[in-house]
C-alpha cells in the first residue's frame, strides 16, 4: 500500500509521458502548423477565428507597411550606398539596422504564430478542447501583462541604448571618417582593418597602449584612494566619544552633494598655472615652487587623482557610516573581554564587515571611474597634448573616443576603440556578477 | 600611560585629521562663493574675502537681455523633471514585471539590463548623434530627454527590483483573492509600499541629467537650448579666467539648491543603495 502511494505520482508522470509519445490518430498539430505558414490559417483550422484574424491582420499590415522599405534597408546595409553625393552611407547604415530590427520582430511574431497553431493542434489531437474566446482573453491578460509592462521601457531601451551599440558595433568595420563621409564620398565595409590598424600602425598602437595603461592606473589609483579615504574617515568619525558627529558628517558629504561638473570647473580654475590660487597663494605659503599643473602630463595626472579622491570619497564615507551604525556593540564588547587591541578589533571585525557589505558598490566605483569622462574632460580637456601620440596626456579610453569622434572625425577608429572598451567592461562585469549573491538567488546562472 | 591619557591623545589626533579634511573639503567651495562676490572679472584678482563685495555678477546673470543663464536654468529644470517623471514610470513598470512575474525571456532580459548598466550610453555617442540627426531630434530637448530616460532604465530597474523583491508576495495573492486585477495590485498594493525606493529612483533620475555634460553638449547646438552644465562650461571655456567671477556666481546658484535638496534626502540615498547593495 505505502509503496504504491509513493510510486503512484511517479507512475502517473510516466504514463503522461507515454501519452505524449503515443501516435495520435489525427494530425491536427502538423496540419495547423503547416497551414500557419500563411499566418492565421492554422488558427482558423483549429477554429480559433478571432485569434486567426488577429494574426492575419498583423501579418498583412506588416507586409503592407514594410514591403518597400525592408529591401531598401537591406540593400543599404550591404552596400552602404553606391552613388556618392546621393547616398549617405551612415544614414543607410541606420536604416539598415532598423530594417534588421523590424525583421527580427516580424520573425518573432511569425514563429509565435506557428508555435501557437501547432500547440493548439496537438491539444485537439490529444482530445482536449481548445480554449474559448473568453479563456483566450483571460490567458492573454494573465500571460501578457508582464510583457505589456516592460514594453514601453524596452522599446525606449532598444532605440536609445541597444540600437547605438549595434550601430557602433557595425561602424567599427567601416572606413567612415573625415575623407569617407557625406556628401563627397561613400563609406565602405573594410572588415577588421580598423582593429588591425590600431594594433599594427605605430602611432595608433603607441597611443592605444599608452591610453590603456593610464586608464588602468587612473581607475585603480583614484578609486582605491577614494575608497580607502572614505572608509578611514567613516571609522574615525564613528568613534563613540567623538563630539559633533552630525555636523562633521554633513560637511564631509558636501563634495557629493554639489554637482561634480561645477566642482571640477572650480578646481580647473584653482589649478590654473598663472592665475590659480594653488600656484599663487597656497604653494608659496608652504614654501613649494609653483608647478606646471596643466602643461606637464605627470602633474595633471597627479592633480586629477587628487580631485577624484576629493569628489569620490564622500559616497564611500556615507555608505560605510551606514554599515558601521548597524554593527552591534556586543561584538566589540566581546572582543574587549577577550583582550583584543584596537588594531585587532579593526582588522578582525570592522574592516571585514564593511568590505563585505559594500563590496558590490565598491566594484561599481571602479567601473564608474573607468568611464569617468567628466573629470578628465572638464579639468584639462584630456590634455596636455603629447607629440608622440594622437591622444592627450591624460586621456582615458572614453575621452579618447570623444576626441577621435569630435575633433579628428575618425569615426570608424573611434567605434573600434569603443568595441574594445565595451568588451573589457562587459567581461569584468560578468565575471564579477556571476559571483555575487543576488545573481545566484535569482537562479540565473 | 594611563587609559585617560591615551584616550585624549587618540581624540586629539582624530580631531586634527578631521579638521584638516574638513578644511580641504570646504575650502574650494568657500573660495568659489567668495569669488562670486568679487568686483573684478577675472580669475587672477579674485579673493576669497573680497574687500568690497558686489552682487553685480548675480545681477548680470539675472538680466535676461545680457545673459542666457535664466534660460539655461529653466531648460535644465524642465529636462530634469521630465526625465524624472518618465524614468519613474517606466522603471516602476519594468521592475514590477521582473519582480512579480515569471515569463519567457525574463532571465535574458535581466541579464541584458545588467550588462547595459555597465556600459555608459555615451560610449556610443556617435550613434546617438547620428540617430538624433536622422530622426530630426538633434538640438531638441525631447531627444535629450529620451536618451536620458533610456539610460536610466537598466540600473534603476535593478535597484527597484531588489526592493520590490522584499515586499511579501502574500499581499498580492490575497488582493488577487479579493478580485483585484493586475494593474490594481500594482498601483494600489505594491507601489504605495515601494515609496522609499521610488523616491530614490526619482532623485537619481532628477540629478543625473543635471550633472550630465557630454550628451547635452553633443545633442544641443544652439545657445538658447543649452543646459546649465553646457552653458556654464561655455562661459568658462571661452576665455578661461576672464569670466571666472560670473561663472562662480552661476555655479553658486546651481550648487546651493541642489546641495540642500541632496542633504535633505541623503539618508534615503544611503538606505536605498545599501538595501539594493547587500542584495546585489
Amino acid at each position: 500500500m505505502i509503496e504504491n502511494q509513493i510510486l503512484s505520482p511517479i507512475l502517473k508522470e510516466e504514463a503522461n509521458k507515454h501519452m505524449e509519445d503515443l501516435k495520435t490518430t489525427t494530425h491536427h498539430g502538423r496540419n495547423a502548423a503547416l497551414l500557419s505558414i500563411i499566418p492565421g490559417f492554422g488558427q482558423f483550422y483549429n477554429r480559433q477565428f478571432l485569434k486567426g484574424i488577429i494574426f492575419l491582420v498583423l501579418a498583412l499590415s506588416f507586409g503592407f507597411v514594410f514591403y518597400d522599405s525592408l529591401p531598401v534597408g537591406f540593400w543599404g546595409l550591404f552596400t552602404l550606398g553606391e552613388i556618392a553625393r546621393l547616398d549617405n552611407s551612415v544614414f543607410l547604415l541606420v536604416d539598415g539596422i532598423i530594417a534588421v530590427l523590424v525583421t527580427i520582430i516580424g520573425l518573432g511574431i511569425f514563429a509565435f504564430n506557428l508555435y501557437d497553431a501547432y500547440n493548439n493542434g496537438r491539444k485537439r489531437d490529444q482530445g482536449f478542447p481548445v480554449n474559448s474566446i473568453r479563456q483566450q482573453y483571460h490567458n492573454l491578460l494573465d500571460n501578457g501583462f508582464p510583457y505589456l509592462m516592460i514594453t514601453p521601457g524596452f522599446f525606449l531601451l532598444t532605440f536609445v541604448v541597444i540600437f547605438p551599440i549595434l550601430f557602433v558595433g557595425l561602424l567599427a568595420f567601416t572606413n567612415y571618417d573625415l575623407y569617407h563621409q557625406y556628401p563627397a564620398n561613400l563609406a565602405d565595409w573594410v572588415g577588421f582593418q580598423n582593429f588591425v590598424d590600431i594594433f599594427k600602425l605605430d602611432i595608433w598602437r603607441n597611443t592605444f597602449f599608452a591610453v590603456l595603461a593610464w586608464t588602468i592606473v587612473w581607475t585603480f589609483g583614484a578609486t582605491t584612494l577614494q575608497v580607502a579615504l572614505g572608509i578611514f574617515l567613516a571609522i574615525l568619525v564613528n568613534q563613540k566619544d567623538l563630539k559633533g558627529k552630525a555636523i562633521i558628517r554633513t560637511l564631509m558629504i558636501l563634495p557629493w552633494a554639489v554637482p561634480s561638473f561645477i566642482t571640477i570647473l572650480i578646481f580647473s580654475g584653482m589649478f590654473n598655472e598663472t592665475f590659480g590660487i594653488i600656484n599663487k597663494s597656497i604653494l608659496p605659503l608652504l614654501n613649494i615652487d609653483p608647478q606646471p599643473w596643466m602643461t606637464n602630463e605627470m602633474w595633471t595626472r597627479f592633480a586629477l587623482i587628487m580631485i577624484q579622491t576629493w569628489l569620490g570619497f564622500p559616497f564611500i564615507f556615507a555608505m560605510t557610516t551606514g554599515v558601521l551604525q548597524s554593527i552591534p556593540d556586543e561584538l566589540y564588547e566581546a572582543a574587549t573581554v577577550d583582550g583584543a587591541s584596537i588594531m585587532q578589533k579593526f582588522f578582525s571585525i570592522t574592516l571585514p564587515l564593511v568590505l563585505f557589505a559594500t563590496a558590490p558598490i565598491l566594484i561599481t566605483q571602479y567601473t564608474f571611474n573607468f568611464n569617468n569622462f567628466n573629470v578628465i574632460f572638464l579639468f584639462n580637456g584630456g590634455g596636455p597634448a603629447l607629440p608622440s601620440q594622437n591622444a592627450g596626456g591624460t586621456d582615458i579610453l572614453i575621452s579618447w573616443i570623444y576626441r577621435l569622434t569630435m575633433t579628428s572625425a575618425q569615426y570608424g577608429k573611434a567605434a573600434a576603440v569603443t568595441m574594445i572598451l565595451s568588451l573589457i567592461v562587459i567581461s569584468v562585469a560578468l565575471w564579477q556578477f556571476k559571483r555575487t549573491k543576488s545573481f545566484q538567488e535569482e537562479d540565473m546562472m | 600611560m594611563s587609559n585617560k591619557q591615551s584616550k585624549i591623545i587618540r581624540l586629539t589626533i582624530s580631531y586634527i585629521i578631521i579638521f584638516a579634511m574638513i578644511f580641504i573639503v570646504v575650502y574650494p567651495l568657500l573660495w568659489v562663493i567668495g569669488s562670486s562676490f568679487n568686483p573684478g572679472q577675472s580669475l587672477s584678482g579674485s579673493k576669497m574675502f573680497p574687500e568690497n563685495p558686489t552682487l553685480a555678477h548675480y545681477q548680470f546673470l539675472f538680466d535676461s537681455e545680457k545673459s542666457n543663464y535664466l534660460l539655461w536654468y529653466w531648460n535644465s529644470m524642465k529636462i530634469s523633471i521630465t526625465t524624472m517623471v518618465l524614468s519613474v514610470i517606466s522603471v516602476a513598470f519594468t521592475a514590477y514585471a521582473f519582480s512579480r512575474y515569471r515569463f519567457i525571456g525574463r532571465k535574458n532580459g535581466l541579464l541584458t539590463f545588467l550588462i547595459l548598466q555597465m556600459i555608459p550610453n555615451f560610449a556610443a555617442l556617435i550613434a546617438i548623434f547620428v540617430l538624433a540627426n536622422r530622426t530630426g531630434l538633434l538640438d531638441t530637448h525631447l531627444g535629450l530627454i529620451l536618451v536620458y530616460v533610456g539610460g536610466q532604465i537598466p540600473m534603476n530597474t535593478w535597484l527597484m527590483k531588489g526592493y520590490l523583491d522584499t515586499i511579501p508576495k502574500e499581499l498580492d495573492e490575497s488582493a488577487k483573492m479579493d478580485g483585484a486585477g493586475h494593474f490594481r495590485i500594482f498601483l494600489q498594493i505594491v507601489m504605495p509600499l515601494a515609496k522609499p525606493i521610488i523616491s530614490v529612483v526619482a532623485l537619481f533620475s532628477f540629478i543625473a541629467p543635471l550633472g550630465d555634460f557630454i550628451l547635452a553638449r553633443i545633442l544641443l547646438r544652439s545657445p538658447e537650448k543649452f543646459t546649465l552644465a553646457v552653458g556654464l562650461y561655455e562661459l568658462v571655456a571661452k576665455q578661461f579666467g576672464n569670466e571666472f567671477t560670473k561663472f562662480a556666481a552661476g555655479a553658486v546658484l546651481v550648487a546651493v539648491p541642489i546641495a540642500l535638496l541632496f542633504l535633505m534626502f541623503q539618508k534615503y540615498f544611503v538606505s536605498g543603495l545599501t538595501a539594493g547593495g547587500t542584495k546585489g
